[in-house]
């Protein structure tokens, strides 16, 4: 019988070791292809847009806000909430994650209103981003200016 | 024509890695989603400020500046910038004025897709 080969305790490690490590496993790697292809999109327009001339500054502008576009168009066609259940990490920390914690409580609470749905429920999350964002920001400026 | 391939691939290896480090923070310590996303717009004001994440740009490139450490990196950049232009004033323009097609954008897209779509029900 299988409990007389392994100890409870021994069973405990065993289960540990292949559960919960193998799902962190799988996580990763979802969150890194996904994650990893985003970027590789967001390289390809900035790469495009090089070769057509654009300068450097204003190609990563333009990149953000097609990679912002369509993080909200497949958020608004329920597909990037699928995607994030799949992939995780790899759909929340691009920029694209960033526009669909934008678009999509404003999506849901639009029950409430065009003010306090829509125009207040975008900032859910992006406001705590925005706020820590721009204040470390300045912090870093601030020092900046004292040290240079 | 190689040099382009790189860059993908470079963009893919690194993008991966910083959206992996989020998944073990995810798993790890039960950080929510909001969390993280501020966690790493932080850390890349913090790293760009210290002179590290400028490094990882340019090995990954898109891979280091669509993560959201890379809004952090454009938020602190810009704030360099307009410090050498404007003096102490630039701290408080700069970030904004550099991120300025981000947020905008975000505002507006984000804004017109609510309106024009409806969410599915949640499951």
């Amino acid at each position: 019988m299988v409990q007389n080969i392994m100890t409870k305790k021994e069973y405990q490690k065993y289960a540990e070791s292949k559960s919960p490590k193998s799902k962190l496993f799988r996580n990763i790697i979802r969150a890194f292809w996904v994650g990893g292809m985003i970027c590789v999109l967001g390289q390809l327009f900035t790469n495009l847009l090089k070769n057509m001339g654009v300068d450097m500054e204003e190609a990563g502008s333009i990149t953000s806000i097609i990679m912002i576009f369509l993080g909200i168009l497949f958020t608004g066609l329920n597909v990037y909430d699928e995607l994030g259940r799949y992939a995780g990490a790899g759909s929340t920390v691009p920029i694209t994650g960033f526009a669909n914690s934008i678009v999509s409580p404003a999506m849901e609470f639009k029950s409430e209103g065009y003010i306090m749905g829509v125009g207040a429920k975008m900032f859910v999350i992006a406001g705590p981003v925005l706020v820590y964002g721009i204040l470390a920001s300045v912090v870093v400026g601030v020092l900046y200016y004292l040290i240079k | 024509m190689e040099d382009t391939l790189m860059t993908y691939i470079n963009a893919f290896i690194v993008g991966g890695i910083i959206c992996s480090i989020g998944q073990v923070l995810i798993d790890r310590t039960k950080l929510t989603p909001a969390r993280i996303l501020v966690l790493f717009v932080t850390s890349g004001v913090i790293l760009t400020g210290l002179g590290i994440y400028q490094e990882i740009v340019k090995i990954g490139g898109a891979g280091a500046t669509i993560p959201l450490t890379g809004f952090g990196y454009n938020l602190a950049r810009g704030a360099f910038k307009d410090v050498d232009k404007y003096g102490l004033l630039g701290a408080f323009t700069g970030g904004v004025r550099a991120a300025a097609a981000g947020i905008t954008a975000a505002i507006v897209f984000g804004y017109l897709a609510s309106v024009a779509f409806t969410p599915k029900a949640k499951r």
